[in-house]
């Protein structure tokens, strides 16, 4: 591109609306529905029309390290914004391997440029773990390792977005014995907000909803004590989940495809880890409220939690792993399952617990029964 | 003298992949292709339960995701001998085939189409003569005049915004691109509807599998219990949302990709005597019409050709130590009886062993180990495997379905059956068995439905999920065709845990490094004599490499010292 093109100025969200023959009311009616989509009172409506009638696209560098591309893949399925939306009128992304035009030489020199010419001022965003071992030879690009580009990505951005388990807590390739020390983001960056959006991958609306968040507001969602935005993890699977009935009432699949899994019941007992699990999953669900996994049958692996590939496998039910479950004390599960953090959120669910849990387990033990005297 | 170029990274492909080129005389003399991450995943499989494993090697991509999954249960089910009932197989292979969809057509679109379309000339054309052309080749409706000026004026003022994004520094003007203004500006607007489309076909992964990416398998068959008269189940409402994503995902294929892919082609017939490579090509079978048992009855049928004779195919046994091999003479591993041994993956090694420079580094030394995928070969052949593989084996074995849309391709091109092996051909074929695999995924759809209406809504046998029914050992070997190619697993069970997990896939066939012989793998050889306009914008050697949809985070794994081979228990049949 000419150099006279590059120091354009840049129009704002509401004049590249404009531009696209919206009126002033499309605007603030599309902006009202992101407003909501992030879940925000009415009154703040004002201030997400005002955010884009100001700025230009915020500059994106999204980096690929040790990953399976399943959360750009994630990131692509968004279905409010599409991406389409938010790749041409939202944000700049700069550099990503995943789509952009530019192969090797060029594609490096388009990511120094934003470096350099947005310098403090673009988001950098990581998918993938970056593996430490070996003096990072695990993970090279461009004959540099992932740690080097991380750190030299990360000095000057203005804040880190850490996509997916793998960037969050390291998921699978972190799983015991780790093999390359690969090691998530937030304990490589230091001195900058790192914001971690936890999942394998993470559901493609809420992965758009921090975006739209950090463009419209200028500044970085609320987070929990581990870093999550609370707007997409401060709830458990399991309360949110549309089968829990049938776990207050002692309603079990006993195994799959059983008369009990035609009828929808619980997945608890055929493992799912709903119960500590913190995700939007319940509520939002996946590629715009089309299902999620237990509504599909299968119960909940936890992707979004730390670990956890190490929190017991897959089919164990809940109980039979150290720290939950509800033949273990409320205490342990709080401390040893969550962290103490994550249980003082919680402190609500793990009470409603406390006081649930001579229920549930009588139910659980009558379970049959329950069953039975229901039918009749 | 020739000169060493670079390029690294490779993007627009899932994971990371650098190709140093010798450069003569304005044509590639030499190639390497390097693999340059590793997450061994292997080596964190052993000693897991074994029906956790889809879940792990799901996570090994989540591009082509699914498939992994898909051949994992496969896997397991082999080694205990779990038939799944007939149902559970109809799902995987609709879920298979809007996954075939999904890929191959953000791969044509969103990975590859930026090879051939110049996006900045679009912004020359005549929205007129765009939407006559686009009338002309397609009854897709969404070609107005008023609808190809307001694309682009939507990407006239991206562009001067002066923030180009994802469209920055791409290698717009290059000579190597030959469309007309009008083809380029049809193609980017299709670009942008694939992007809205795509996200739609995946939700057929989602009501069956819970979620995309990386939807949810089960050994023994499906999770999604058939409710027909609750609603959680699958049910008629769910049934009907299926039917009609993959309807309308097969008017998008039939109506806007195919179209578009001949309409390209005709511009560029001259790479289809470019970038054709190995001419050995290497295909395992899939999509099963009567269990995965009976590989008489899938759709893409199993073989291998040899040297472009597609008079004849070869059968290929999986399971026979002297066919598939693995070599590390250019691999950053080591083997315990040295680096010219060939190991069957059953007997495979684990040693990773980095030998490369320290980075951050210039160039590899290609005359040592260069990368860290191992190098696969088929009775010592070096072969493709992928979309053209795929047609082409369906081709040779006189299959109609196959014969009809290939035979229909080269006539509307007006070339022969040999521009078939090139680069060309390789993207005409992933396009041609998309086409395929839309019109199976309605005959697997409406097979269901006519199961359920019969009375069969089993989806799982579960008689053998319980570890205590397994038996002290046991060894299987799953496999199938991802879009990138051929693809299996084979695992080692001891005492109802994981012994030992491989996996070969596609990429790890196509990219590796060139074996002891010196002889090259399917990427290397195929840039050899490739043109190159410009040595300092790498376009024809990314153009070639895309053909093959690469996909890294596949094809590098590292295999366990336990592979010893025991007692066989079910072998599949055929």
């Amino acid at each position: 591109m000419s150099n006279e093109i590059a120091t354009r100025k840049p129009p704002t969200y509401y004049e590249e609306v404009q531009n696209k023959g919206y009126s002033r009311r499309d605007f603030l009616q599309f902006a009202s529905m992101m407003a909501a989509f992030i879940g925000l009172e009415s009154n703040a409506i004002g201030q997400v029309a005002k955010a884009m009638e100001t700025k230009p696209r915020v500059p994106v560098i999204w980096l690929h390290f040790q990953e399976c591309t399943c959360c750009s893949e994630s990131f692509i399925r968004s279905s409010h914004p599409i991406v389409a939306d938010i790749l041409l009128d939202k944000i700049s992304l700069d550099y990503t391997e995943t789509l952009m035009a530019a192969s090797g030489f060029q594609a490096e020199e388009a990511m120094h440029n934003t470096m350099k010419k947005y310098k403090g001022e673009y988001i950098l965003c990581v998918e993938g773990s970056v593996p430490t071992k070996a003096d990072g030879v695990y993970c090279m690009i461009g004959g540099k390792t992932s740690l080097q580009i991380l750190e030299e990505a990360a000095e000057n951005a203005k804040a880190v977005i850490a996509w997916g388990s793998c960037a969050s807590n390291g998921c699978v390739q972190a799983a015991k014995p780790n093999p390359t020390s690969a090691t998530p983001i937030h304990k490589l960056v230091k001195g900058k907000p790192v914001i971690k959006v936890p999942g394998c991958p993470p559901i493609g609306e809420v992965m758009a909803g921090v975006i739209v968040h950090l463009i419209t507001f200028d500044r970085i969602p609320e987070l929990d004590s581990l870093g999550r935005p609370k707007a997409f993890y401060s709830k458990r699977v399991h309360d949110t989940c549309y089968r829990r009935p049938f776990y207050d009432a002692g309603l079990y699949v006993e195994s799959f495809d059983d008369e009990n899994a035609k009828k929808g019941y619980c997945l608890y007992k055929v493992g799912c880890k709903g119960p500590s699990t913190y995700n939007a999953c319940g509520v939002m669900k996946w590629n715009n409220g089309t299902s999620f996994p237990i509504q599909s049958g299968h119960g909940c692996i936890g992707c979004s939690e730390e670990n956890y590939w190490d929190n017991g496998r897959l089919y164990d039910r809940a109980s039979s792993f150290a720290g939950f479950g509800i033949e273990a004390n409320a205490d342990t599960f709080g401390k040893v399952a969550l962290g103490v953090t994550a249980a003082a959120m919680a402190g609500h669910a793990v009470m409603t617990n406390v006081r649930k849990k001579k229920l549930i387990r009588t139910l659980e033990d009558e379970g049959k029964q329950s069953e039975q005297e229901l039918k009749s | 003298m020739s000169k060493r170029i670079v390029v690294d990274p490779i993007t627009r492909i899932e994971g990371h992949l650098r190709v140093e080129a010798d450069i003569e005389n304005g044509k590639i003399k030499d190639a390497y292709s390097s693999g340059t991450m590793v997450r061994l995943l292997e080596e964190i499989l052993r000693g897991r339960d074994p029906r956790d494993a889809w879940a792990f090697v799901g996570r090994v991509c989540g591009v082509c995701t699914s498939i992994h999954s898909l051949v994992s249960v496969r896997t397991v089910e082999d080694a205990l001998g779990i038939k799944v009932p007939p149902n559970a197989e109809l799902v995987r292979n609709i879920m298979y085939c809007a996954l075939y969809m999904h890929d191959h057509v953000v791969h044509f679109y969103h990975l590859h189409a930026m090879d051939w379309v110049d996006v900045v000339n679009a912004l020359k054309a005549d929205p007129k003569k765009t939407s006559e052309l686009a009338q002309s080749i397609s009854k897709w409706p969404k070609s107005s005049v008023g609808y190809f000026s307001d694309v682009q004026n939507r990407v006239k003022k991206f562009v001067e915004s002066g923030q180009l994004g994802i469209f920055a520094n791409g290698y717009w003007g290059h000579p190597a691109y030959k469309l007309i203004a009008e083809v380029n500006l049809l193609a980017l607007a299709h670009y942008l509807e694939a992007l809205e489309w795509q996200k739609e076909i995946v939700k057929v992964h989602a009501i069956f599998g819970g979620k995309n990416p990386h939807p949810n398998y089960l050994v023994g068959g499906m999770a999604c219990a058939i409710g027909i008269d609750d609603v959680s189940g699958i049910n008629a409402e769910r049934l009907a949302y299926v039917q009609h994503l993959m309807e309308e995902g097969q008017r998008f294929i039939e109506q806007v990709y195919i179209p578009d892919l001949m309409a390209i082609a005709s511009f560029y017939k001259d790479w289809g005597a470019i970038g054709g490579g190995l001419g050995n090509y290497l295909a395992y079978g899939d999509l099963p019409w009567n269990g995965f048992g009976d590989t008489a009855s899938y759709k893409f049928p199993s073989g291998a050709i040899l040297n472009k004779d597609i008079s004849k195919v070869h059968d290929v046994d999986l399971r026979k130590e002297d066919e598939i091999q693995e070599f590390i003479n250019h691999s950053w591993y080591s083997y315990k009886g040295g680096d010219n041994v060939g190991l069957h993956p059953w007997k495979g090694e684990s040693v990773i062993n980095y030998t490369g420079p320290k980075p951050p580094f210039e160039h590899l030394d290609t005359t040592q180990k260069y990368s860290y995928l191992k190098t696969p070969r088929w009775k010592g052949h070096a072969m493709e495997v992928g979309p053209l593989a795929r047609v082409l084996i369906g081709y040779a074995r006189g299959r109609e379905e196959f014969k009809e849309v290939v035979d229909k391709a080269l006539t509307d091109l007006n070339v022969p059956v040999t521009a078939l092996f090139s680069t060309l051909g390789r993207t005409a074929a992933r396009g041609l068995e998309c086409q395929l695999a839309a019109r199976w995924g309605m005959d697997f759809f409406n097979q269901l439905i006519t199961n359920i209406k019969n009375g069969d809504t089993r989806m799982a046998d579960t008689s053998k999920f319980d570890p205590s029914t397994w038996p002290k050992q046991a060894i299987g070997v799953g496999y199938g065709e991802a879009p990138r190619g051929a693809l299996a697993h084979w695992i080692n069970i001891e005492d109802t845990k994981i012994a030992n997990y491989q996996l070969v896939v596609p990429t790890t066939w196509n990219a590796s490094p060139r074996d002891g012989k010196g002889q090259m793998s399917a990427y290397e050889s195929s840039l050899i004599d490739t043109p190159v306009a410009d040595e300092k914008l790498p376009l024809e050697i990314i153009r070639t490499i895309h053909s093959f949809d690469p996909c890294m985070a596949c094809s590098v794994h590292l295999y366990d010292e336990h592979g010893t081979t025991v007692s066989r228990i079910q072998v599949l049949g055929d």
